[in-house]
Protein backbone atom coordinates (compact mmCIF):
# COMPACT_ATOMS: atom_id res chain seq x y z
CA UNK A 1 0.00 0.00 0.00
CA UNK A 2 2.73 2.42 1.00
CA UNK A 3 4.56 1.73 -2.23
CA UNK A 4 1.61 2.80 -4.29
CA UNK A 5 1.08 5.90 -2.25
CA UNK A 6 4.69 7.03 -2.55
CA UNK A 7 5.03 6.20 -6.23
CA UNK A 8 1.65 7.23 -7.53
CA UNK A 9 0.24 9.42 -4.76
CA UNK A 10 0.85 12.66 -6.62
CA UNK A 11 -0.68 11.25 -9.79
CA UNK A 12 -3.80 10.15 -7.98
CA UNK A 13 -4.21 13.43 -6.19
CA UNK A 14 -3.88 15.34 -9.45
CA UNK A 15 -6.51 13.06 -10.94
CA UNK A 16 -8.79 13.80 -7.98
CA UNK A 17 -8.18 17.46 -8.69
CA UNK A 18 -9.40 17.00 -12.25
CA UNK A 19 -12.36 15.02 -10.95
CA UNK A 20 -13.37 17.89 -8.71
CA UNK A 21 -12.81 20.44 -11.47
CA UNK A 22 -15.09 18.50 -13.81
CA UNK A 23 -17.69 18.13 -11.05
CA UNK A 24 -17.53 21.84 -10.32
CA UNK A 25 -17.92 22.87 -13.97
CA UNK A 26 -20.77 20.43 -14.44
CA UNK A 27 -22.50 21.73 -11.34
CA UNK A 28 -22.24 25.38 -12.36
CA UNK A 29 -24.03 24.68 -15.62
CA UNK A 30 -26.37 22.23 -13.92
CA UNK A 31 -27.51 24.98 -11.56
CA UNK A 32 -28.24 27.26 -14.50
CA UNK A 33 -30.13 24.55 -16.39
CA UNK A 34 -31.88 23.44 -13.23
CA UNK A 35 -33.05 26.97 -12.46
CA UNK A 36 -34.30 27.51 -16.01
CA UNK A 37 -36.17 24.22 -16.30
CA UNK A 38 -37.30 24.36 -12.68
CA UNK A 39 -38.94 27.73 -13.22
CA UNK A 40 -40.34 26.59 -16.56
CA UNK A 41 -42.13 23.79 -14.79
CA UNK A 42 -43.88 26.07 -12.29
CA UNK A 43 -44.96 29.05 -14.38
CA UNK A 44 -48.54 29.15 -15.62
CA UNK A 45 -47.57 28.46 -19.23
CA UNK A 46 -48.50 25.04 -20.56
CA UNK A 47 -45.82 25.10 -23.28
CA UNK A 48 -43.06 25.83 -20.77
CA UNK A 49 -44.39 23.15 -18.45
CA UNK A 50 -44.34 20.51 -21.18
CA UNK A 51 -40.86 21.41 -22.41
CA UNK A 52 -39.52 21.13 -18.88
CA UNK A 53 -41.30 17.82 -18.35
CA UNK A 54 -39.85 16.39 -21.56
CA UNK A 55 -36.32 17.44 -20.59
CA UNK A 56 -36.55 15.77 -17.20
CA UNK A 57 -38.27 12.72 -18.70
CA UNK A 58 -35.49 12.12 -21.22
CA UNK A 59 -32.58 12.64 -18.85
CA UNK A 60 -34.11 10.55 -16.10
CA UNK A 61 -34.85 7.73 -18.52
CA UNK A 62 -31.35 7.39 -19.97
CA UNK A 63 -28.37 6.02 -18.02
CA UNK A 64 -25.66 8.63 -17.74
CA UNK A 65 -23.11 6.39 -19.39
CA UNK A 66 -25.29 6.26 -22.49
CA UNK A 67 -25.68 10.02 -22.38
CA UNK A 68 -21.88 10.35 -22.14
CA UNK A 69 -21.30 8.23 -25.26
CA UNK A 70 -24.08 10.04 -27.06
CA UNK A 71 -22.60 13.47 -26.37
CA UNK A 72 -18.96 12.55 -26.94
CA UNK A 73 -19.31 10.26 -29.99
CA UNK A 74 -22.88 10.52 -31.18
CA UNK A 75 -23.24 14.29 -31.41
CA UNK A 76 -20.08 14.93 -33.49
CA UNK A 77 -21.04 12.04 -35.80
CA UNK A 78 -24.51 13.52 -36.24
CA UNK A 79 -23.14 16.92 -37.14
CA UNK A 80 -20.22 15.79 -39.29
CA UNK A 81 -21.51 12.70 -41.07
CA UNK A 82 -25.29 12.68 -41.01
CA UNK A 83 -26.20 16.35 -41.26
CA UNK A 84 -22.87 17.26 -42.86
CA UNK A 85 -22.83 20.64 -41.16
CA UNK A 86 -20.08 19.77 -38.72
CA UNK A 87 -16.85 20.25 -40.59
CA UNK A 88 -14.78 18.08 -38.27
CA UNK A 89 -16.62 19.06 -35.11
CA UNK A 90 -15.32 17.35 -32.00
CA UNK A 91 -15.75 17.71 -28.28
CA UNK A 92 -12.95 17.22 -25.81
CA UNK A 93 -13.60 14.80 -23.01
CA UNK A 94 -13.79 17.76 -20.65
CA UNK A 95 -16.37 19.52 -22.79
CA UNK A 96 -18.46 16.41 -23.32
CA UNK A 97 -18.13 15.47 -19.67
CA UNK A 98 -19.24 18.89 -18.52
CA UNK A 99 -22.22 18.84 -20.88
CA UNK A 100 -23.19 15.38 -19.71
CA UNK A 101 -22.96 16.27 -16.02
CA UNK A 102 -24.77 19.56 -16.62
CA UNK A 103 -27.66 17.79 -18.34
CA UNK A 104 -27.87 14.95 -15.86
CA UNK A 105 -27.50 16.96 -12.69
CA UNK A 106 -29.53 19.79 -14.23
CA UNK A 107 -32.57 17.59 -14.68
CA UNK A 108 -32.50 16.47 -11.06
CA UNK A 109 -31.88 20.05 -9.93
CA UNK A 110 -34.90 21.17 -11.96
CA UNK A 111 -37.04 18.71 -10.05
CA UNK A 112 -35.58 19.82 -6.72
CA UNK A 113 -36.25 23.45 -7.58
CA UNK A 114 -39.78 22.68 -8.77
CA UNK A 115 -40.54 20.82 -5.56
CA UNK A 116 -38.97 23.57 -3.47
CA UNK A 117 -41.06 26.29 -5.08
CA UNK A 118 -44.25 24.23 -4.87
CA UNK A 119 -43.60 23.52 -1.21
CA UNK A 120 -44.03 27.21 -0.38
CA UNK A 121 -47.61 27.80 0.75
CA UNK A 122 -49.75 29.19 -2.05
CA UNK A 123 -51.00 31.84 0.37
CA UNK A 124 -47.61 33.57 0.11
CA UNK A 125 -48.09 34.15 -3.61
CA UNK A 126 -51.72 35.20 -3.06
CA UNK A 127 -50.71 37.72 -0.41
CA UNK A 128 -48.01 39.15 -2.68
CA UNK A 129 -50.36 39.42 -5.68
CA UNK A 130 -53.16 40.89 -3.55
CA UNK A 131 -50.85 43.77 -2.62
CA UNK A 132 -50.39 44.52 -6.31
CA UNK A 133 -46.93 42.94 -6.62
CA UNK A 134 -46.27 41.39 -10.04
CA UNK A 135 -45.69 37.62 -10.35
CA UNK A 136 -41.89 37.73 -10.79
CA UNK A 137 -41.37 40.28 -8.01
CA UNK A 138 -43.32 38.02 -5.66
CA UNK A 139 -41.22 35.07 -6.84
CA UNK A 140 -37.96 36.91 -6.30
CA UNK A 141 -38.67 38.54 -2.97
CA UNK A 142 -41.03 36.13 -1.25
CA UNK A 143 -41.25 32.67 -2.80
CA UNK A 144 -37.65 31.89 -3.83
CA UNK A 145 -36.03 32.88 -0.50
CA UNK A 146 -38.39 30.51 1.27
CA UNK A 147 -38.07 27.80 -1.36
CA UNK A 148 -34.28 27.80 -1.20
CA UNK A 149 -34.34 26.92 2.46
CA UNK A 150 -36.25 23.73 1.64
CA UNK A 151 -34.07 22.95 -1.38
CA UNK A 152 -30.61 23.23 0.19
CA UNK A 153 -30.30 19.71 1.64
CA UNK A 154 -31.41 18.12 -1.64
CA UNK A 155 -29.14 20.36 -3.72
CA UNK A 156 -26.11 19.52 -1.63
CA UNK A 157 -26.97 15.84 -1.89
CA UNK A 158 -27.08 16.27 -5.66
CA UNK A 159 -23.63 17.91 -5.59
CA UNK A 160 -22.23 14.87 -3.84
CA UNK A 161 -23.88 12.48 -6.28
CA UNK A 162 -22.36 14.49 -9.14
CA UNK A 163 -18.86 14.12 -7.71
CA UNK A 164 -19.35 10.36 -7.74
CA UNK A 165 -20.91 10.48 -11.21
CA UNK A 166 -17.68 11.87 -12.63
CA UNK A 167 -16.39 8.32 -12.42
CA UNK A 168 -18.81 7.35 -15.20
CA UNK A 169 -17.05 9.78 -17.48
CA UNK A 170 -13.98 7.59 -17.34
CA UNK A 171 -15.53 5.76 -20.29
CA UNK A 172 -15.04 8.71 -22.60
CA UNK A 173 -11.43 8.96 -21.57
CA UNK A 174 -11.55 11.93 -19.24
CA UNK A 175 -8.46 11.66 -17.02
CA UNK A 176 -10.29 11.57 -13.70
CA UNK A 177 -9.55 9.42 -10.69
CA UNK A 178 -10.97 6.10 -11.96
CA UNK A 179 -8.90 6.30 -15.15
CA UNK A 180 -5.81 7.16 -13.12
CA UNK A 181 -6.53 4.18 -10.87
CA UNK A 182 -6.82 1.91 -13.91
CA UNK A 183 -3.38 3.08 -15.01
CA UNK A 184 -1.91 2.40 -11.61
CA UNK A 185 -3.50 -1.03 -11.54
CA UNK A 186 -2.14 -1.81 -14.98
CA UNK A 187 1.36 -0.80 -13.98
CA UNK A 188 1.51 -2.41 -10.55
CA UNK A 189 -1.00 -5.29 -10.76
CA UNK A 190 -1.79 -4.46 -7.12
CA UNK A 191 -5.55 -4.34 -7.68
CA UNK A 192 -6.68 -4.48 -4.08
CA UNK A 193 -4.36 -1.74 -2.88
CA UNK A 194 -5.06 0.50 -5.85
CA UNK A 195 -8.81 0.38 -5.59
CA UNK A 196 -8.79 0.48 -1.79
CA UNK A 197 -6.77 3.68 -1.87
CA UNK A 198 -8.93 5.25 -4.54
CA UNK A 199 -12.06 4.20 -2.69
CA UNK A 200 -10.75 5.86 0.45
CA UNK A 201 -9.84 8.99 -1.51
CA UNK A 202 -13.42 9.34 -2.74
CA UNK A 203 -14.69 8.66 0.77
CA UNK A 204 -12.55 11.38 2.30
CA UNK A 205 -13.55 13.99 -0.26
CA UNK A 206 -17.24 13.14 0.00
CA UNK A 207 -17.08 13.20 3.79
CA UNK A 208 -15.48 16.64 3.72
CA UNK A 209 -18.16 17.87 1.29
CA UNK A 210 -20.93 16.38 3.45
CA UNK A 211 -19.50 18.11 6.49
CA UNK A 212 -19.42 21.46 4.71
CA UNK A 213 -23.00 20.75 3.65
CA UNK A 214 -24.08 20.22 7.26
CA UNK A 215 -22.52 23.53 8.28
CA UNK A 216 -24.23 25.39 5.41
CA UNK A 217 -27.54 23.80 6.33
CA UNK A 218 -27.15 24.76 9.97
CA UNK A 219 -26.30 28.35 9.03
CA UNK A 220 -29.34 28.61 6.75
CA UNK A 221 -31.65 27.32 9.44
CA UNK A 222 -30.34 29.65 12.13
CA UNK A 223 -33.33 31.12 13.90
CA UNK A 224 -35.89 29.09 12.03
CA UNK A 225 -38.00 26.65 13.98
CA UNK A 226 -37.82 23.19 12.46
CA UNK B 1 -70.20 54.02 7.93
CA UNK B 2 -72.08 56.47 5.75
CA UNK B 3 -73.08 54.94 2.46
CA UNK B 4 -73.46 57.18 -0.52
CA UNK B 5 -75.71 55.62 -3.13
CA UNK B 6 -74.12 57.59 -5.89
CA UNK B 7 -70.60 56.38 -5.25
CA UNK B 8 -70.45 52.74 -6.28
CA UNK B 9 -67.04 51.27 -5.54
CA UNK B 10 -67.67 47.74 -6.75
CA UNK B 11 -70.37 46.65 -9.16
CA UNK B 12 -70.99 42.94 -9.70
CA UNK B 13 -73.22 41.90 -12.59
CA UNK B 14 -74.44 38.36 -13.16
CA UNK B 15 -71.28 36.82 -11.80
CA UNK B 16 -70.90 33.14 -12.48
CA UNK B 17 -67.98 30.99 -11.36
CA UNK B 18 -67.35 27.33 -12.07
CA UNK B 19 -64.51 25.11 -10.99
CA UNK B 20 -64.63 22.59 -13.83
CA UNK B 21 -68.08 21.05 -13.58
CA UNK B 22 -68.80 22.48 -10.16
CA UNK B 23 -70.85 25.69 -10.29
CA UNK B 24 -69.90 27.65 -7.20
CA UNK B 25 -71.39 31.05 -7.97
CA UNK B 26 -74.65 31.34 -9.89
CA UNK B 27 -75.77 34.73 -11.15
CA UNK B 28 -74.56 37.03 -8.38
CA UNK B 29 -75.34 40.73 -8.74
CA UNK B 30 -74.71 43.43 -6.16
CA UNK B 31 -73.10 46.80 -5.51
CA UNK B 32 -70.68 47.94 -2.83
CA UNK B 33 -70.75 51.66 -2.06
CA UNK B 34 -68.00 53.91 -0.77
CA UNK B 35 -67.63 53.72 2.97
CA UNK B 36 -69.99 50.78 3.22
CA UNK B 37 -69.28 47.79 5.43
CA UNK B 38 -70.76 44.70 3.81
CA UNK B 39 -70.71 41.39 5.66
CA UNK B 40 -71.27 38.16 3.78
CA UNK B 41 -72.73 35.30 5.79
CA UNK B 42 -73.50 31.77 4.77
CA UNK B 43 -72.81 28.09 5.29
CA UNK B 44 -69.65 26.34 4.09
CA UNK B 45 -69.65 25.84 0.37
CA UNK B 46 -72.05 28.71 -0.25
CA UNK B 47 -69.44 30.44 -2.40
CA UNK B 48 -68.81 33.43 -0.15
CA UNK B 49 -65.02 33.14 -0.10
CA UNK B 50 -64.97 32.47 -3.84
CA UNK B 51 -67.09 35.58 -4.38
CA UNK B 52 -64.69 37.67 -2.33
CA UNK B 53 -61.68 36.33 -4.20
CA UNK B 54 -63.34 37.22 -7.51
CA UNK B 55 -63.42 40.85 -6.43
CA UNK B 56 -59.64 41.15 -6.71
CA UNK B 57 -59.42 38.44 -9.34
CA UNK B 58 -57.56 35.93 -7.23
CA UNK B 59 -60.17 33.77 -8.91
CA UNK B 60 -61.04 34.31 -12.57
CA UNK B 61 -64.74 34.59 -13.37
CA UNK B 62 -66.51 32.18 -15.70
CA UNK B 63 -69.15 34.71 -16.74
CA UNK B 64 -70.44 38.12 -15.75
CA UNK B 65 -68.80 41.45 -15.07
CA UNK B 66 -67.14 43.11 -12.10
CA UNK B 67 -66.39 46.82 -12.10
CA UNK B 68 -64.05 48.20 -9.45
CA UNK B 69 -63.85 52.00 -9.37
CA UNK B 70 -65.32 51.99 -12.84
CA UNK B 71 -62.70 49.59 -14.23
CA UNK B 72 -63.97 46.31 -15.67
CA UNK B 73 -61.64 43.83 -14.01
CA UNK B 74 -63.14 40.90 -15.90
CA UNK B 75 -61.53 42.30 -19.04
CA UNK B 76 -58.38 40.27 -19.72
CA UNK B 77 -56.52 43.35 -20.87
CA UNK B 78 -56.79 45.23 -17.60
CA UNK B 79 -53.63 45.74 -15.53
CA UNK B 80 -54.77 43.78 -12.51
CA UNK B 81 -51.66 44.63 -10.50
CA UNK B 82 -52.59 48.31 -10.61
CA UNK B 83 -56.16 47.58 -9.55
CA UNK B 84 -54.97 45.40 -6.69
CA UNK B 85 -52.82 48.23 -5.33
CA UNK B 86 -56.08 49.85 -4.30
CA UNK B 87 -57.68 46.75 -2.81
CA UNK B 88 -56.31 45.36 0.43
CA UNK B 89 -56.94 41.75 1.37
CA UNK B 90 -56.74 40.00 4.70
CA UNK B 91 -56.63 36.20 4.64
CA UNK B 92 -57.87 33.54 7.02
CA UNK B 93 -54.36 32.18 7.46
CA UNK B 94 -52.67 35.60 7.62
CA UNK B 95 -50.11 34.83 4.85
CA UNK B 96 -47.41 37.02 6.35
CA UNK B 97 -44.11 36.74 4.49
CA UNK B 98 -42.13 34.36 6.66
CA UNK B 99 -38.72 35.30 5.29
CA UNK B 100 -38.78 38.88 6.57
CA UNK B 101 -39.60 40.72 9.77
CA UNK B 102 -42.84 42.60 10.42
CA UNK B 103 -41.49 45.96 9.31
CA UNK B 104 -40.29 44.62 5.97
CA UNK B 105 -43.57 42.77 5.49
CA UNK B 106 -45.24 46.15 5.60
CA UNK B 107 -42.63 48.03 3.58
CA UNK B 108 -42.14 45.54 0.74
CA UNK B 109 -45.06 46.43 -1.52
CA UNK B 110 -44.93 50.25 -1.22
CA UNK B 111 -41.19 50.25 -1.91
CA UNK B 112 -41.21 47.66 -4.73
CA UNK B 113 -44.13 49.39 -6.45
CA UNK B 114 -42.37 52.74 -6.10
CA UNK B 115 -45.23 54.25 -4.16
CA UNK B 116 -42.86 56.15 -1.92
CA UNK B 117 -39.26 56.21 -0.69
CA UNK B 118 -37.91 53.68 1.76
CA UNK B 119 -37.96 56.25 4.56
CA UNK B 120 -41.56 57.18 3.86
CA UNK B 121 -42.53 53.53 3.68
CA UNK B 122 -40.92 52.91 7.06
CA UNK B 123 -42.73 55.88 8.56
CA UNK B 124 -46.06 54.70 7.18
CA UNK B 125 -45.35 51.15 8.38
CA UNK B 126 -44.66 52.30 11.93
CA UNK B 127 -47.80 54.45 11.80
CA UNK B 128 -49.90 51.44 10.74
CA UNK B 129 -48.30 49.26 13.41
CA UNK B 130 -49.24 51.89 15.97
CA UNK B 131 -52.77 51.83 14.64
CA UNK B 132 -53.04 48.09 15.27
CA UNK B 133 -51.21 48.42 18.55
CA UNK B 134 -48.11 46.43 17.57
CA UNK B 135 -45.38 49.06 17.19
CA UNK B 136 -43.07 47.14 19.51
CA UNK B 137 -43.13 44.09 17.23
CA UNK B 138 -41.61 45.84 14.22
CA UNK B 139 -38.50 43.70 14.22
CA UNK B 140 -40.12 40.42 15.15
CA UNK B 141 -40.49 37.63 12.62
CA UNK B 142 -43.95 36.22 11.85
CA UNK B 143 -43.04 32.93 13.50
CA UNK B 144 -42.60 34.80 16.77
CA UNK B 145 -46.10 36.25 16.80
CA UNK B 146 -49.40 34.91 18.09
CA UNK B 147 -52.29 34.39 15.70
CA UNK B 148 -54.05 37.58 16.74
CA UNK B 149 -50.85 39.55 16.33
CA UNK B 150 -50.20 38.04 12.91
CA UNK B 151 -53.64 39.03 11.71
CA UNK B 152 -53.28 42.58 13.02
CA UNK B 153 -49.93 42.81 11.21
CA UNK B 154 -51.65 41.49 8.10
CA UNK B 155 -54.24 44.25 8.36
CA UNK B 156 -51.48 46.84 8.86
CA UNK B 157 -49.65 45.45 5.83
CA UNK B 158 -52.72 45.83 3.64
CA UNK B 159 -53.27 49.37 4.94
CA UNK B 160 -49.72 50.44 4.05
CA UNK B 161 -50.74 50.47 0.40
CA UNK B 162 -53.46 53.04 1.23
CA UNK B 163 -56.28 51.06 -0.35
CA UNK B 164 -59.81 52.39 -0.76
CA UNK B 165 -61.31 48.95 -0.35
CA UNK B 166 -60.47 46.20 2.15
CA UNK B 167 -61.50 42.58 1.66
CA UNK B 168 -61.53 40.21 4.64
CA UNK B 169 -61.73 36.45 4.06
CA UNK B 170 -62.80 34.91 7.38
CA UNK B 171 -60.20 36.95 9.26
CA UNK B 172 -60.90 35.45 12.67
CA UNK B 173 -61.76 31.86 11.73
CA UNK B 174 -58.26 30.55 12.43
CA UNK B 175 -57.82 32.37 15.72
CA UNK B 176 -58.14 31.21 19.29
CA UNK B 177 -61.28 32.75 20.84
CA UNK B 178 -59.29 35.06 23.13
CA UNK B 179 -57.62 36.69 20.12
CA UNK B 180 -60.72 37.21 18.03
CA UNK B 181 -61.65 40.31 19.99
CA UNK B 182 -58.41 42.21 19.34
CA UNK B 183 -58.74 41.69 15.58
CA UNK B 184 -62.43 42.62 15.49
CA UNK B 185 -61.58 45.79 17.43
CA UNK B 186 -59.15 46.85 14.71
CA UNK B 187 -61.76 46.11 12.05
CA UNK B 188 -64.39 48.07 13.98
CA UNK B 189 -62.08 51.08 14.10
CA UNK B 190 -61.37 50.80 10.38
CA UNK B 191 -65.09 50.81 9.70
CA UNK B 192 -65.61 53.84 11.91
CA UNK B 193 -62.87 55.62 9.98
CA UNK B 194 -64.90 55.21 6.80
CA UNK B 195 -63.14 52.34 4.98
CA UNK B 196 -65.10 50.43 2.35
CA UNK B 197 -65.04 46.86 3.63
CA UNK B 198 -66.31 43.52 2.35
CA UNK B 199 -66.07 40.88 5.05
CA UNK B 200 -66.72 37.16 4.92
CA UNK B 201 -67.13 36.00 8.48
CA UNK B 202 -68.97 33.78 10.90
CA UNK B 203 -68.98 36.47 13.58
CA UNK B 204 -72.68 37.29 13.57
CA UNK B 205 -72.32 39.58 16.57
CA UNK B 206 -69.77 41.66 14.68
CA UNK B 207 -72.04 41.76 11.64
CA UNK B 208 -74.98 42.95 13.66
CA UNK B 209 -72.92 45.68 15.31
CA UNK B 210 -70.77 47.00 12.50
CA UNK B 211 -72.25 46.08 9.14
CA UNK B 212 -74.19 48.53 7.00
CA UNK B 213 -75.45 45.68 4.90
CA UNK B 214 -75.54 41.91 5.27
CA UNK B 215 -75.60 39.49 2.36
CA UNK B 216 -76.67 35.92 3.06
CA UNK B 217 -75.40 33.43 0.52
CA UNK B 218 -76.26 29.79 0.05
CA UNK B 219 -75.65 27.36 -2.81
CA UNK B 220 -73.98 30.01 -4.93
CA UNK B 221 -76.89 32.47 -4.79
CA UNK B 222 -77.56 35.60 -2.79
CA UNK B 223 -80.55 34.41 -0.82
CA UNK B 224 -81.22 37.56 1.14
CA UNK B 225 -79.72 41.01 1.40
CA UNK B 226 -80.40 43.97 3.68
CA UNK B 227 -79.51 45.74 6.90
CA UNK B 228 -78.33 43.60 9.85
CA UNK B 229 -81.76 44.20 11.40
CA UNK B 230 -83.46 42.80 8.33
CA UNK B 231 -81.25 39.79 7.64
CA UNK B 232 -80.09 38.70 11.08
CA UNK B 233 -82.85 39.76 13.44
CA UNK B 234 -85.87 39.45 11.12
CA UNK B 235 -84.83 37.14 8.27
CA UNK B 236 -87.49 36.47 5.65
CA UNK B 237 -86.22 33.51 3.63
CA UNK B 238 -86.47 30.01 5.05
CA UNK B 239 -82.81 29.23 4.40
CA UNK B 240 -81.70 32.41 6.12
CA UNK B 241 -83.93 31.66 9.08
CA UNK B 242 -82.55 28.15 9.53
CA UNK B 243 -78.95 29.37 9.20
CA UNK B 244 -79.39 32.17 11.72
CA UNK B 245 -81.13 29.81 14.10
CA UNK B 246 -78.22 27.39 13.95
CA UNK B 247 -75.47 29.92 14.57
CA UNK B 248 -77.01 32.26 17.09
Amino acid sequence: MAKIISAYGKLLILAMGRTLLLAFLGLVFACILGMIFGLMSVVKNKVCNIIAQIFVFIIRGVPMIVLAFFVYFGLPYLLNNTLKIGNGFTLTALQAGTICLALNCGAYMAEIIRAGIQSVDIGQMEAGRSLGLPYWTTMRKIIMPQAIRTMIPSIINQFIITVKDTSILSVIGFPELVNAAKNVQAKTFMSFQTWAIVGIMYLVVITILSYIAKIVERRMNRGVKR
Amino acid sequence: MISNDKNVKIKVENLRKCFGDLEVLRDISTEIHEGEVVVILGPSGSGKSTFLRCLNRLEDVTAGKIHVDGVDITDKKVDMNKVRENIGMVFQHFNLFNNMDVLHNLMLAPVELKKCSKAEAKERAMEMLQRVDLAEKAEAYPSQLSGGQKQRVAIARALCMKPDIMLFDEPTSALDPEMVGEVLAVMKQLAADGMTMVIVTHEIGFAREVADRVIFMDGGYIVEEGTPQEVIVHPKEARTISFIQKVL
